[in-house]
C-alpha cells in the first residue's frame, strides 16, 4: 500500500477508507449524516474496517477513548458536520484533558459553501481548536492521505491527544492517485527530545541522598507503557508510591509499598507523605489543583524531581527543582541503568516507613457495612473480591468514581478507565463499550451512579446491537452524591437540585433495551448479584444497587486547603 | 514585566488564531502582535509583546512551543535585541507650524505626509518608549493614531 498505484484514481471517500486500512485501523465509532455519506458508502462496500454505530456522537468519542485507554492503540471516530461535530466536543475535550490518542473525523459542508451558514455547518476547526492537540481541514483531495497520516502521528506520539480532521463533502467526491506515506516528518513537531544526561545524574543524586522520598506517579506512566520500569525501580529503592486518579494501575495496587491514591479524596498516608517528604518524585503527573490543594503550603520541605514528556507540564503549578524532560520509560531506564546496574544503594528510610505506617493506621478509606442498607463502598469492595481485581473498570464522575478509585485495587495498567481531567458525567457506559471492543473476552464493569448513567443511557441500544456483555454497577443513592456532599459541607445542607427525583425503573429500562436488570437492596444480596451477573457471560447486566443516601467520600481536602488539613470523617 | 516573544510558524490556515487563541484561553496578556513573511516562504514570523512574571513567561513560551504549527519560539528581551515600531499620526489641519514639525523630537525616522485635503500625517519609526514620548507631546492636536505593534529581532 506504500507505493503509488499508477494511473489509477480514487475518490476522496475511497482514499479515506484506504488510509484507515493502511494505518491498521479496524474499528471506527461513528454516526452517519449528510456530509459523510460518500464515506459511509465506501465503508459499506468493504469489510476491513468495521464501523460501530453509536446512538449519540458523544458516545462515539468516549467509546474511542475507552478503546484507546485500555489498548494503547489510537481510537477513531467518524461523525457528520454541524451537530455531529458539536455533539462530539465533550468527548474531544475529555480526551484532551486526559491525553488520550484519538482521531476524530468530522464531515464538513462543501468547500464552496464554507462560511455561508450552510445547512449543518459549524466552524469545527475553530470550535475544537482549544481542546485538541491539533486539527486539520482537508481542502484538497491530494492532501488527504498526508493529512490523515499526520493526524495519526500527532495523536499517538509524544504526549498523546485528540486530533480532529475536518473533511468537506466535495473533497470526498474529488479524485486523485493514492499514496499513503510510510512516515511523516514535521519540522514544527518533535515529540521525543533527547534526554538531558545532566538532569538524569542530578535525579540519581537526589534519589540516593534523600531520607523521606515519595514517588507520585500519574497517567503519563501508563501512556508511556512504563509500569514495569516504574515498579522495578520503586521496588529496588523500596520507596513509597502514590498514584494520581489517572495513574491507578501503573503500580500494583495491592503492593505493600503502594500508599494509595493521593489528592482531594486520597489516603491520609499519601497526602501526609506528600506534605512531609524531602524528595517528591513526580512521574507523568501534572500537579493539578485536585492534587496540590493549597499551592503555597504544598509539600513545603521537599526537593521536587519532575519527569514528564511535556515541558509545559513542568513548573506550571509547582516549581520543579530538577526537571527531566523525556519519555518516561526511557528516563526510568536511564535512572535504573545507573542505580540498579551499579547496585547503588539509597539511604536507609526505615524511619520514614515507620511514620507512613503510623499514618496508615488511620485506615482512611474505612466504612462500616451494617445489616440493612448497602454502603456504596461495600459494593466496590465486593466487586474487587468477586472479580479478583482482574476486571476492566470504567466509571462516571462523582462519589462512585472516588470509591471505585479508592477501593478497587488495580494491579495492572489500562484497567481503570475514567474521566479525570474534564470530569465528564456520561463517560462510563460508552467508554466501557470501547473497552469491551478492545478486550473482547474480558470482563468489563462500569461503576456508575444513577445521575451519571442517565447522561449517555442511549448507548444501551448500541450495547444490544453489538452484544456487549458489560456489567453496569449502578450505585443508586437517589442524589447527585458529590454535589450533595459539597452542599452538606459547604452550603449548610441546602440541597439545590441535587436530588434525583422521578428516577426510571432501571431494571425495566435495561429490559426494554433487551438486557438483564437486577435491583439489589440488601447487603446480603450484593455478592450473589455480582456473581450472577458475571455468570451471564453474553449479557449486559444492569445492577441497580440501592445504597445509603447519606454516605460521603472521605478523606477530603477542601478546595484551597493544605494536604495536612484533611477531613477524615 | 514586559517581554518580547518571537515566533516562527508554519503558513498554515488558522495558525494565527492558534497563537491568539492560546493567549486568550490561558489568560495571557497581549500588548501587541504583529506578523509578516519571513526568510522562509512557507513560514511567518510573529512578534508578540506580552507581560507577566518569569513563571508566566516560561509557561507562555512552553505553551507556544507545544502548538504544532510553531517551528521556533524565543523570548528575546533577556539578551541583546532590537525593537522598533511604526506609527502614523493624523493631526488637525493648521494646528501646528509646519516648520516646528521639521525639528520635532529626535525620533529615528520621521516623515511628514500631506494629504490632498491638507491634513498632516506624521510617520515615525522608533522604539515604543520614544514613540510614546512623541505621541504624548502632540496629544492635544492628535486626531487618529495607527500603530504597527512592535517587531523585534535578537542580536545573537
Amino acid at each position: 500500500m506504500n507505493s503509488i498505484d499508477t494511473n489509477k484514481k480514487f475518490t476522496g471517500a475511497e482514499i479515506f477508507v484506504k488510509c484507515l486500512e493502511s494505518e491498521g485501523i479496524d474499528l471506527v465509532f461513528g454516526y452517519p449524516g449528510g456530509a459523510v455519506l460518500h464515506i459511509y458508502d465506501e465503508l459499506y462496500k468493504q469489510n476491513k474496517v468495521s464501523h460501530i454505530l453509536v446512538r449519540h456522537e458523544q458516545g462515539a468519542v468516549h467509546a474511542a477513548e475507552g478503546y484507546a485507554k485500555s489498548s494503547g492503540k489510537t481510537g477513531v471516530v467518524l461523525v457528520t458536520s454541524g451537530p455531529g461535530a458539536t455533539n462530539s466536543i465533550t468527548g474531544i475535550a475529555d480526551a484532551y484533558m486526559d491525553s488520550v490518542p484519538i482521531v476524530v473525523f468530522t464531515g464538513q459542508v462543501r468547500t464552496a459553501l464554507i462560511g455561508n451558514d450552510a445547512f449543518q455547518e459549524v466552524d469545527t476547526v475553530g470550535i475544537t481548536r482549544s481542546c485538541v492537540k491539533h486539527n486539520f481541514m482537508i481542502t484538497d483531495v491530494t492532501m488527504m492521505a498526508e493529512i490523515i497520516k499526520k493526524a495519526f502521528y500527532v495523536a499517538s506520539t509524544g504526549r498523546p491527544g485528540p486530533v480532529v480532521v475536518d473533511i468537506p463533502k466535495d473533497i470526498t467526491e474529488d479524485s486523485c492517485e493514492f499514496f499513503y506515506p510510510k512516515e511523516v516528518k514535521m519540522r514544527s513537531y518533535v515529540p521525543y527530545k533527547q534526554i538531558n544526561t545532566d538532569s538524569v545524574n542530578e535525579a540519581v543524586e537526589v534519589i540516593l541522598s534523600c531520607e523521606k522520598p515519595i514517588i507520585y506517579a500519574g497517567g503519563g506512566v501508563i501512556n508511556s507503557n512504563a509500569s514495569n520500569e516504574l515498579t522495578l525501580l520503586a521496588k529496588y529503592l523500596k520507596f513509597p508510591v502514590t498514584n494520581t486518579l489517572m495513574g491507578l494501575g501503573c503500580y500494583p495496587g495491592d503492593d505493600p509499598q503502594f500508599i494509595q491514591m493521593l489528592g482531594m479524596h486520597g489516603s491520609y498516608e499519601a497526602n501526609m507523605a506528600m506534605h512531609d517528604c524531602d524528595l517528591l518524585i513526580a512521574i507523568g503527573a501534572r500537579f493539578d489543583d485536585r492534587i496540590t490543594g493549597k499551592i503555597s503550603e504544598f509539600s513545603p520541605n521537599s526537593t521536587i524531581l519532575h519527569i514528564d514528556i511535556d515541558p509545559s507540564s513542568i513548573s506550571k503549578n509547582i516549581k520543579a527543582h530538577i526537571p527531566v524532560i523525556g519519555d518516561i520509560k526511557e528516563v526510568l531506564n536511564k535512572i535504573s541503568e545507573i542505580i540498579i546496574k551499579k547496585k547503588l544503594k539509597p539511604r536507609n528510610i526505615d524511619n520514614w516507613w515507620g511514620q507512613i505506617n503510623e499514618w496508615r493506621k488511620k485506615d482512611s478509606f474505612k466504612y462500616k457495612q451494617e445489616d440493612n442498607v448497602i454502603k456504596p463502598q461495600y459494593v466496590v469492595d465486593r466487586l474487587y473480591a468477586v472479580t479478583k481485581g482482574d476486571a476492566y473498570i470504567t466509571s462516571d464522575v462523582g462519589q462512585h468514581q472516588m470509591w471505585a478509585a479508592q477501593l478497587y485495587k488495580f494491579n495492572k495498567p489500562r484497567r481503570w478507565i475514567n474521566s479525570g481531567g474534564l470530569g465528564t458525567m456520561g463517560f462510563g457506559l460508552p467508554s466501557a463499550m470501547g473497552v469491551q471492543f478492545a478486550n473482547k473476552e474480558s470482563l468489563v464493569c462500569c461503576v456508575t451512579g444513577e445521575a451519571s448513567i442517565q447522561m449517555c443511557i442511549q448507548e444501551l441500544s448500541t450495547c444490544l446491537q453489538y452484544a456487549l456483555p458489560i456489567k453496569i454497577i449502578n450505585l443508586n443513592n437517589r442524589y447527585m452524591g458529590m454535589v450533595r456532599q459539597w452542599q452538606e459541607f459547604f452550603y449548610e445542607k441546602r440541597y439545590a437540585m441535587s436530588y434525583m427525583d422521578a428516577l426510571p425503573d432501571f431494571v425495566k429500562l435495561a429490559e426494554s433495551f433487551g438486557h438483564v436488570g437486577y435491583k439489589i437492596e440488601k447487603p446480603s444480596d450484593v455478592d450473589s448479584a455480582l456473581k450472577d451477573a458475571i455468570k451471564l457471560k453474553n449479557k449486559l447486566v444492569f445492577l441497580d444497587f440501592i445504597t445509603d443516601q447519606n454516605e460521603n467520600v472521605f478523606p477530603m481536602i477542601a478546595t484551597g486547603a493544605a494536604h495536612n488539613k484533611m477531613i477524615l470523617s | 514585566m514586559r517581554h518580547i516573544i518571537s515566533i516562527l510558524l508554519e503558513n498554515e490556515a488558522g495558525a494565527l488564531s492558534r497563537v491568539a487563541g492560546l493567549f486568550s484561553a490561558r489568560s495571557y496578556n497581549i500588548e501587541s502582535l504583529s506578523v509578516g513573511p519571513s526568510e522562509d516562504e512557507s513560514a511567518s514570523r510573529m512578534t508578540i509583546v506580552t507581560s507577566g512574571n518569569d513563571s508566566v513567561i516560561e509557561q507562555v513560551v512552553k505553551q507556544l512551543d507545544k502548538l504544532i504549527d510553531v517551528i521556533e519560539v524565543s523570548e528575546i528581551t533577556s539578551a541583546e535585541h532590537i525593537e522598533r515600531e511604526i506609527v502614523f499620526v493624523k493631526i488637525k489641519k493648521n494646528s501646528i507650524d509646519e516648520k516646528k514639525l521639521d525639528h520635532f523630537p529626535n525620533n529615528e525616522f520621521f516623515k511628514i505626509h500631506k494629504t490632498i485635503s491638507n491634513d498632516i500625517i506624521i510617520e515615525c519609526i522608533d522604539s515604543p518608549e520614544n514613540i510614546n514620548i512623541f505621541l504624548e507631546s502632540i496629544k492635544n492636536i492628535t486626531i487618529k493614531i495607527v500603530r504597527s505593534g512592535s517587531i523585534g529581532i535578537s542580536c545573537n
